[in-house]
């Protein structure tokens, strides 16, 4: 459950995000407590996603305020509203790690590349260091074996978890996972959700998670928010929302998904 | 008489003899350039490149128009231009570095496209994983962009590099002291250019032969020596 | 306004210029045409000849092309005036390049349309003239496009055989005035205008080529 006692980690307050004609967040308010586990469900292109990519930077937006433990994603005293400087953009993505639908491996490099050469390059670590966190990092998603591997010699199950180890290198403190087991062959979206399952127990890390997994949601998360057309109609604990969910379409969307 | 060698035209075949030391010191020449120019290409290209991606309108507006200029004008005329008009602010560089640079210009229009084709074949997760990473922009193209891109666009480099070769005895226009210039030097002090032009043809023969017959290898060992590209 | 005084001769130079290209563009065409149908259809022996005409024209770097032609050949009996030489060389060189654009675009006509027309009992000719080439003329036009404006560059070349184009009205405006800067500025507009005329007028005619319905990927040329 949520401790409201702690300031919100994460604060979107009347976010609004606009492709061209098409709003897909609408006045979207929305707060996340620090070491929360939070599942964002719902239909496909309710806008799930776009949380995500706006609070990595990939995407910006166009009305009200977004902010990280503080930090206005909206530099004050930019050159223009709702611009920001790449510093300042680089000094919120130094809090936040992504795990991808489709991976993202860097095809060029060895798995133990793929994690250690962001620590090298934007932390400033020695590469002895940086191997040695990553070699941990492999070995808790069980793949420490694979390490001199190339991403192309992989199963889309263990590329997906060298992912995780990889954004796990930056020591994130919220960590974003869009979609992550969609891309996959059925068989192999169980070794990606146990090591996500793991990773949920850290008392620390923030989790925000898009998943169409709902058992698995259900087992995760501290809540679970059901998106609709840009907004989130109806949140709660897990128990409440798939149990009991008192919004209708979210009543529909589960009887469809659930089936 | 040319760098300490004589000629001796009795017959085709002793002159071409006699003379071929002194058109091999061209051609250490013409590869000298050859080389210094692509070198520059492949810097400027990718500079350019980079510009032309750039977030900033006016920037990318006038990296793609000073490209465009540079590709559409005549290498001879930019020659003489970079020859004459930079003493005149001051810039004095030798005739070979003069030649040189606008070799590279010329051909950093044509290597920056197919740099543009390459950057645009990495997919976009390549670049959203190296934001949610916080690499820098330099980073991820140094790092991420720039490796992914070398084995796809080294046989189109290489082409330019062989049309690059054929180009370079218009440098003997500027004092160059290529095969070319040589060649022609022989030829106005003997009154016998057959032999000295026709040599030159066929060493240019020669070089594109290898060259295309390398590339062709390149090509077909890339895929597998390469950098597994799915 | 001293520039303003070199436009006259600077225009004659490019009347030149303009001459000497289309003429070397629409011989080499032709020699495109006559070379790359017969390195795909010719018998070993043409379409040998066709592959050495080829490798030996874009072996040999153009410039030597032109000395030897303009210096060499004469010494064996054979000359001809500098233009002629110019567009001779130019052509044979747009010819060599073009060829292999004509063969690239025939060897692209799929397979199966050359088995329908075999299917329909057409000749090898009228396969190739009714066929393949029409199909094949479409795929051609945007590489003939970058080589019409690479001839024209080339085209400057001449200049040091001694004949009064664009380029070198301007080496000679240069000696008398040295305006550099100014001279050689007009100049390279000068080329830059008459690429995007050429680009234009390329663009028209692929244009034009691919109206007919026949080509419905007309939309994204």
């Amino acid at each position: 459950m949520t401790d409201n006692v702690k300031p919100p980690l994460i604060q979107f307050a009347g976010v609004t995000k606009r492709f061209g004609a098409l709003t897909v967040l609408d006045n979207f308010n929305f707060e996340v407590a620090p070491g929360e586990k939070v599942t964002l469900i719902g239909p496909s292109g309710s806008g799930k996603s776009t949380v995500l990519r706006i609070l990595m930077t990939l995407e910006p937006f166009q009305e009200g305020r977004l902010t990280l433990a503080g930090m206005d994603y909206h530099e004050p005293g930019a050159a223009a509203p709702f611009r920001a400087s790449e510093r300042h953009l680089r000094n919120i993505r130094s809090h936040v790690g992504m795990v991808f639908q489709s991976f993202n491996l860097f095809p060029h490099m060895s798995v133990i590349r793929n994690v250690a050469e962001a620590p090298v390059r934007v932390l400033g670590l020695s590469r002895d260091e940086a191997q040695a966190r990553a070699v941990d990092l492999l070995a808790l998603v069980g793949l420490a074996d694979k390490k001199d591997h190339f991403p192309s010699q992989l199963s889309g199950g263990q590329q997906q978890r060298v992912a995780i180890a990889r954004a796990l290198a930056m020591r994130p403190r919220v960590l974003l996972f869009d979609e992550p087991t969609s891309a996959l062959d059925p068989q192999l979206v169980g070794e990606v959700l146990a090591v996500i399952r793991d990773l949920a127990h850290e008392h620390d890390l923030t989790m925000l998670l898009v998943t169409h997994e709902m058992r698995f949601a259900r087992e995760v998360s501290d809540r679970v928010c059901f998106f609709d057309k840009g907004q989130i109609c109806e949140q709660g604990s897990p128990e409440a929302i798939f149990t009991a969910p008192s919004h209708p379409r979210t009543c529909e969307f589960l009887a469809s998904v659930l089936g | 008489m040319m760098y300490g060698f004589t000629w001796d035209t009795a017959t085709p075949l002793t002159y071409a003899w006699s003379i071929l030391p002194i058109i091999l010191i061209g051609l250490t020449v013409t590869l000298k350039a050859a080389a210094a120019g692509f070198a520059i290409a492949l810097v400027l290209g990718l500079v350019f490149a980079m510009l032309r991606r750039s977030r900033f309108r006016s920037v990318s507006w006038t990296t793609a128009c000073v490209v465009e200029f540079l590709r559409d004008t005549p290498l001879l005329v930019q020659l003489f231009f970079l020859y004459y008009v930079l003493p005149e602010y001051g810039v004095t560089l030798p005739a070979f570095l003069t030649g040189a640079l606008a070799l590279g210009l010329q051909y950093s229009a044509y290597t920056s496209e197919v740099y543009r084709g390459g950057i645009e074949a990495v997919p976009r997760g390549q670049w959203e994983a190296a934001t949610a990473l916080n690499l820098t922009r330099m980073q991820t193209y140094r790092d991420i962009v720039v490796p992914q891109i070398v084995p796809r666009i080294l046989p189109a480099m290489g082409n330019y590099m062989v049309a690059m070769i054929k180009e370079t005895p218009v440098l003997s226009v500027i004092t160059v002291l290529d095969m070319m210039a040589l060649a022609n030097m022989i030829g106005e002090r003997t009154f016998e250019y057959l032999v000295p032009l026709t040599m030159v043809g066929l060493i240019f023969l020669i070089l594109t032969l290898i060259c295309s017959a390398g590339l062709h290898r390149l090509q077909k060992v890339l895929p597998k020596a390469g950098i597994p590209l799915r | 306004m001293q520039w303003v005084s070199y436009l006259p001769s600077l225009a004659q130079g490019a009347l030149v210029t303009a001459w000497i290209t289309l003429a070397a563009i629409a011989i080499g065409a032709l020699l495109a045409f006559v070379a790359g149908i017969a390195r795909v259809e010719g018998g070993r022996i043409v379409s040998t000849l066709a592959l050495c005409y080829t490798e030996l024209f874009r072996g040999t770097s153009l410039l030597v092309q032109l000395f030897w032609f303009y210096y060499a050949l004469p010494l064996i009996g054979i000359s001809f005036e500098p233009v002629a030489t110019g567009i001779l060389v130019l052509a044979l060189h747009v010819g060599a390049y073009g060829s292999e654009i004509v063969r690239g675009a025939l060897a692209s006509v799929s397979v199966q349309q050359v088995e329908a027309a075999r299917a329909l009992n057409f000749g090898r000719w009228h396969t190739l003239v009714h066929v393949t080439l029409p199909q094949a003329l479409i795929e051609m036009l945007p590489a003939f496009g970058n080589l019409a404006i690479e001839t024209l560059k080339l085209s400057s070349l001449v200049s040091l055989i001694s004949i009064a184009d664009l380029t070198f009205r301007a080496q000679s405006i240069r000696n008398l005035t040295l305006d550099s800067a100014g001279v050689y500025t007009l100049t390279l507009v000068g080329y830059f205008a008459m690429s995007l005329v050429l680009m234009m007028v390329m663009r028209l005619i692929e244009r034009l080529a691919r109206r007919g319905a026949a080509f419905p990927r007309a939309a994204h040329s």
